[in-house]
Parts: C-alpha cells; structure tokens; sequence
C-alpha cells in the first residue's frame, strides 16, 4: 500500500529507517524543523538546519526512492529566545521558496508562556503573507488540553484559512474541538508518549476520515516510524477495506500538502481490473 | 533496586500509556455495543477487567500478601 509519512524528524534517524520505510510503501515523507534535544543560541544555526532539510535530506531520501519535503519555524521550545527568533522569521522566506519547502512549522506551544504565544502569531502572520501552509505543535502530556485551547484562541484572532492550517498532535480530548473549528488535525503514534495506533483507530472510527492525519513523527528520543503501519493494520484488521485505509494514509495528506503546489503526488484509487476467463 | 521515587518515575509514563489503552477498549466496547444494539452474550471478560481495575484502585489491598497485586490478578484472571 502506498503510505506518505506527513511528519518525520529524518535527521534524527538512520538510512534504515528509510530503507524499511520504502520497502513497507512509504512514498514521501515530510520533515518540520524541531527541537534538537538543546537549545540553539545562533540564528544561523538554524538556517544551516533549514538547509539540511530542505537541500541534503531530500537527496538521503532519494537514494530509496522515497520523496522527502520539509517545514521551517522556530520550535515552541526555543521560541523562549524572541531575539533568535525574530532573526530566524526574517530569513524564513528564502527557505519557503525552496522548491520542497511545503510551509511553515512546526511552529506551536509547549507551555503556553507568552513568547511563544508571540512567537505562534508571527510564524502563522509571516505563513499568510507568503501563501503558506502552517503545521502547529500542541504541547506534550498534562499541557495538551489547555495548550490546544490556547492555539485555538490564538488562531481566532488572525485573518487565516483555517483549512491550510494543520494542528497536529490531538488526541481524544483534543480532537474535536480542532475539527470543529475548521482545522486539519493531525494524530502523532509514539511508544509511550502520544497517542497509540489503536487509539488513533478508534478516533477515525469515531470522527470519520475528513481532515484528520496521522503520523508516527519518529525522532531522537523513544519513537518508532512504524507506528504508522501498525496503525494502518490496526484500521485493516477492524474491517476497513484497502481503499478506506488509502483515503486517511495516502489521500489526505496529499489533499492537505496538495494544497502548495510543490506537492506533486495526486490521491489514488484501487480499482480492480476485469479479469478474463481462459 | 530503585528507590520509590525512582519507581513512579521510570514507570509512570508507561502505566499511563497502559490505562489509556484500557480506557480505550472500554470505549470501543461501548461504541460497538451502540452501533450494534446489543452487548456481548458473554461479557464475563469486560467484567473481569473491571474487577480487576477495582482492585488496583484500592490502596491498602488485603488478604493477598502485601504488594503482590499481581498475583491476585492473575489468580482473577485464571477464573475464565
């Protein structure tokens, strides 16, 4: 089955994971700018990280036939800098302009302090101004709920199209109100941490297919690419037919991506050819 | 060994991963007894989770030996 892999920290994992990715149907992946486990203190830092995902991480990914795109923002975390960061927003826009830079993120909160809250208006504001797509973090554990809220109210007040915006990380008690308010929303698999793939199945099941992607996001710290396939054979096993599983693991995320036009891979659709009696 | 401070640390992350998964299933259940109209002929396995569950929540378990709730579990467990 053809699997796109809508958010994947490349840079923090082996050229086997890429391998495996590609043999299980792995088609693309896309890499946002993250936290590297420390704070950085030098703008530049971050434009030569941008570099990597948007210039050399493209051609890793190549060498097994696997498409790779990225995102540029400033993490929440580091986002506690405004200096850094206010020098990183102003040389953004070169780096959106790079011809596998699909948008903005991932841009968010972590603790809901006010300068990354400063930090989320001007990464979405600058998303806006250049026609981007913005993909936002939502804090991790006992933060999340009030987090999402936040990144909810903060969204409210700026001129945006909520269906370019994609908020990623929800889970059960965050799910909704992301959709309802117009939102794509994304589901992170990890070991432990976020959401499981059973979890993530039961939340399709519920909420139905529309605007919702899932991820395994795979980093430096416990994580698995894989999540997502067991997923995908978590959704398989309850009965959902190879097309249904196509539509939330393939096709959404290239209606969602498909929205820059850098992204270049169309939904597909099983059909069975007719088979002629000898 | 860990300390007890080290204990809740180390595993905390883990249990809470293990109740949400608990939590989840029990909403499954629901949700498929909703869309089906009926529940289980059988739901002795439900109950024995919830069983189970009860005796977890109880912080000064008694007559099994002290701290052995996983024995009661599985001596639980084995009555299906």
């Amino acid at each position: 089955m053809q699997i796109i892999q809508p958010h994947y920290h490349a840079i923090a994992r082996t050229a086997q994971d890429y391998e495996r990715m590609a043999m299980s149907g792995v088609a693309a992946v896309c890499e946002p700018a993250f936290w590297a486990g420390f704070d950085r203190r030098y703008p530049e830092t971050f434009l030569d990280y941008f570099s990597q995902i948007a210039d050399f991480e493209p051609t890793r990914a190549a060498q097994y036939g696997i498409r790779h795109y990225c995102w540029v923002a400033v993490n929440p975390k580091e986002a506690e800098n405004p200096e850094l960061t206010r020098d990183v927003l102003r040389a953004m826009p070169e780096f959106l302009e790079k011809p596998t830079c699909l948008g903005v993120g991932e841009t968010g909160l972590h603790k809901s302090t006010r300068n990354e809250i400063n930090s989320l208006q001007a990464h979405v504001e600058l998303a806006m101004t250049h026609g981007q797509l913005v993909l936002i973090h939502t804090p991790h554990l006992s933060d999340k709920a009030h987090g999402t809220k936040t990144v909810l109210e903060v969204l409210a007040g700026l001129d945006i199209d909520r269906g370019r915006v994609w908020i990623d990380h929800v889970e059960e008690h965050t799910v909704k109100s992301v959709l309802d308010a117009g939102y794509w929303a994304g589901m992170t698999l990890y070991p432990v941490t976020k959401c499981t793939p059973r979890r993530a199945a039961d939340i399709l099941e519920k909420y139905g297919t529309e605007r919702l992607l899932v991820n395994s996001s795979a980093d430096w710290g416990p994580s698995d690419p894989f999540t997502l396939q067991e997923c995908i054979l978590e959704y398989r096993r309850r009965g959902h037919s190879l097309q249904e599983a196509v539509e939330v693991f393939h096709n959404n995320p290239c209606r969602f991506l498909g929205q820059n036009p850098k992204w270049d891979i169309a939904p597909i659709r099983i059909e069975a050819e007719e088979c002629e009696p000898s | 060994m860990l300390t007890s401070r080290q204990v809740l640390d180390t595993y905390y992350l883990e249990a809470r991963r293990d109740l949400l998964e608990i939590a989840a299933l029990f909403d499954r259940y629901d949700a498929a007894v909703a869309r089906d109209g009926e529940a289980a002929a059988d739901e002795s396995k439900l109950v024995l989770l919830r069983r189970a569950l009860a005796r977890l929540a109880d912080p000064d378990p008694a007559p099994a030996p002290a701290g052995d709730r996983t024995s009661a579990l599985l001596n639980l467990f084995a009555e299906i």
